[in-house]
């Protein structure tokens, strides 16, 4: 049993013109290993922000259900903390205050020394000593998003849930950030699910890519196992051989055939998405 | 650009002999003058070349703030003193018969050294009184500021104490069911859109226009100057109260439910600091609106406080008297706003 399992999720909203509903997306199953790093990529409006906050326990899903560890993981909980898009930062607390506010709740029997010690930490590990004090409005947004890579870490959750982290971050921080988050990833192994547009981000990151169809009714429809050697850097990650076939596979399909569903060629049997392993060599055929 | 470089470089020397004779009053009028007069050169050099290169740079302000303001007080302190200024009586030509006839009429009344003079208590009633009349008035009033001298006639520093008191009283416990009923209002949509119209109804409502039930209903005019603020007062907070909790970003309730807040940590660490700028904006209309109930509230319910004076100085037909109460009222007011400000400046953030 993995895990973390998304079992058989449908989500329906509400058509906003009144009548029906619309259907997000149907039968969505996903299994993560702990430790793994899994991705969801896909065209905006597929609904992937939706499921992932399905995971989160922010939003109910229709049908299925989440399981984690075995248990069934309904509502919202510190052991699937997520990092928000925009950042989520109460603009009213310092940095300080922001991280203190996760890790209270997290140990609750912690004395003030501890809760301190802990968040100073974790400010140190993302880099922002001497922040302590700022207010997010103070800082630019890589720093944002550092402070709140630094708050999903110090409640140390079983997964974290990374919703497009640096979508509204420079190209060039980005960079930076993203190998933050591999050297924080590495020490803590988090099972982390993620969900981007950006195509390399993917690439350096995960150990798994979900391609998903686009909406109404998106499914994921291929899966692609990155099979480059860690520790990757943004730097090597380019020379190896399988480097460029897995990203234009992947833009390949969110190109042509996110749009049709049908992932490349068939769809896998009974449904369940087509497995893409260039290691194996064990593309099903184009 | 060239005529600007010509007109700031006198005026750095102007301001700087300006503030070194801070001290005499004089200067400090020549100050007003050259400011002004300043302000206005650049004012229509600024819209010159604004019009000449279409609006392109934006008008720059310089000068003191204070000396304009301390001229435009003097202008208007002399202007108002020769307006009303009204000549000495003037005996000559009129026969003794008619001053006997004035005397008889209170016009006039004869001094210790046998010649006439306007008759002082007439002098009240006729005309503006001027700065000085009310400068003594405010002299005489703020000499026994704490004396008791009847039921009814007590110094202005009890005065401002009693209606400062109403005010805050009833301003307080407005705000707090307002903060309240709102949270609740805004945390659910439903019940928001249920209320949401009488809310409509009853905010337009003049806080005055309720006295008369308040009074009806709580028999003691104490309590109904206070209702009168509370009514006045509960309505704007309660509205942007709500809609400030409704519209608050969902990210950070969100954060609140994943790190698993209490509902109380929840309510004073998230959801009220979160709408804390939009609830700040209520309380001020609030603020404004008690500010301005209060007074008329005093009047009609014949409560001792500032708005009454200014009620009771008009029934005496003292006018310096009415004038120095509006300036109470306007001192009063300016002192709890900028206690307010300073109170909402600990609270808001900057997104």
């Amino acid at each position: 049993m993995s895990f973390l399992l998304i079992d058989h999720v449908t989500k329906y909203f509400s058509n906003p013109s009144g009548a029906g509903q619309v259907c997000i997306f149907k039968d969505a199953t996903i299994k993560i290993e702990k430790g793994e790093f899994v991705t969801c990529i896909g065209h905006s409006g597929c609904g992937k922000s939706t499921l992932l906050n399905i995971i989160a326990g922010l939003e109910t899903p229709t049908e299925g259900g989440i399981i984690l560890n075995g248990r069934e993981a309904s509502g919202p909980g510190l052991d699937r903390m997520v990092v928000f898009q925009n950042f989520a930062l109460m603009p009213w607390m310092t940095v300080f205050e922001n991280i203190a506010l996760a890790v209270r709740s997290a140990y609750p029997d912690w004395s003030r020394e501890q809760v301190s010690a802990h968040v100073t930490k974790y400010i140190q590990l993302v880099g922002l000593k001497g922040a302590e004090n700022k207010r997010p409005v103070a800082l630019s947004g890589g720093m944002k998003q550092r402070v709140g890579l630094a708050r999903a870490f110090s409640i140390e959750p079983k997964v974290l849930l990374l919703d497009e982290p640096f979508a509204q971050i420079d190209a060039l921080t980005r960079g930076v950030i993203q190998e933050e988050l591999i050297q924080m990833w590495n020490n803590s192994r988090n099972t982390v699910f993620m969900v981007t547009h950006d195509v390399d981000e993917a690439i350096l990151l995960s150990d798994r890519i979900l391609l998903m169809t686009n909406g109404p009714e998106a499914r994921i429809a291929e899966e692609v196992h990155v099979s480059i050697p860690r520790p990757r850097s943004r730097e090597t990650i380019i020379e190896h051989p399988h480097y460029y076939k897995i990203r234009n596979h992947i833009i390949h399909f969110l190109v042509r055939h996110a749009k049709h569903g049908v992932g490349e060629g068939m769809p896998g049997t009974n449904g369940s998405p087509v497995m893409v392993n260039f290691e194996q060599d064990s593309v099903v055929t184009h | 650009m060239e005529s600007t470089n010509r007109t700031i470089l006198p005026e750095l020397t102007r301001t700087t002999r300006a503030e070194a004779s801070l001290k005499l009053p004089i200067h400090w009028f020549q100050a007003g003058v050259a400011s002004t007069k300043r302000w206005l050169t650049r004012w229509r050099s600024a819209s010159h070349v604004q019009n000449q290169r279409g609006g392109g740079m934006a008008a720059q302000s310089q000068g003191n703030p204070w000396y304009m303001a301390g001229f435009v007080l003097v202008l208007f302190l002399l202007s108002w003193h020769f307006f009303t200024l009204r000549s000495s009586f003037d005996q000559r030509g009129l026969t003794e018969e008619q001053l006997q006839m004035m005397e008889f009429n209170g016009d006039i009344v004869r001094v210790p050294d046998g010649s006439y003079a306007w008759n002082p208590e007439k002098e009240k009633v006729s005309g503006i009184p001027g700065p000085l009349a009310v400068l003594a008035k405010a002299r005489e009033e703020l000499s026994e500021a704490f004396v008791k001298k009847g039921t009814n006639d007590h110094g202005i520093a009890y005065l401002v104490f009693y209606t400062v008191s109403r005010f805050a009283g009833g301003f307080l416990a407005a705000s707090v069911i307002a903060i309240m009923l709102g949270v609740i209002l805004g945390l659910n949509k439903v019940l928001f859109r249920a209320a949401n119209p009488f809310i409509q109804i009853m905010k337009p409502i003049s806080p005055l226009a309720w006295m008369p039930l308040l009074l009806y209903t709580v028999k003691d005019p104490k309590w109904t100057a206070v209702l009168v603020v509370f009514m006045a007062a509960v309505w704007p907070t309660l509205a942007t109260t709500a809609f400030g909790v409704s519209s608050l970003r969902k990210e950070y309730l969100h954060v609140a439910a994943i790190v698993q807040l209490s509902w109380v940590e929840r309510l004073f660490k998230v959801i009220l600091p979160g709408a804390a700028p939009t609830i700040v904006n209520g309380l001020r209309i609030s603020f404004g609106s008690a500010l301005v109930a209060v007074v008329p509230a005093e009047m009609l319910l014949g409560e001792l406080g500032v708005g009454y004076l200014s009620w009771i100085e008009w029934n005496n037909l003292d006018i310096a008297g009415v004038i120095f109460a509006i300036l109470v009222v306007g001192v009063v007011g300016v002192i709890l706003d900028s206690g307010f400000n300073k109170l909402a400046g600990y609270v808001t953030y900057q997104e």
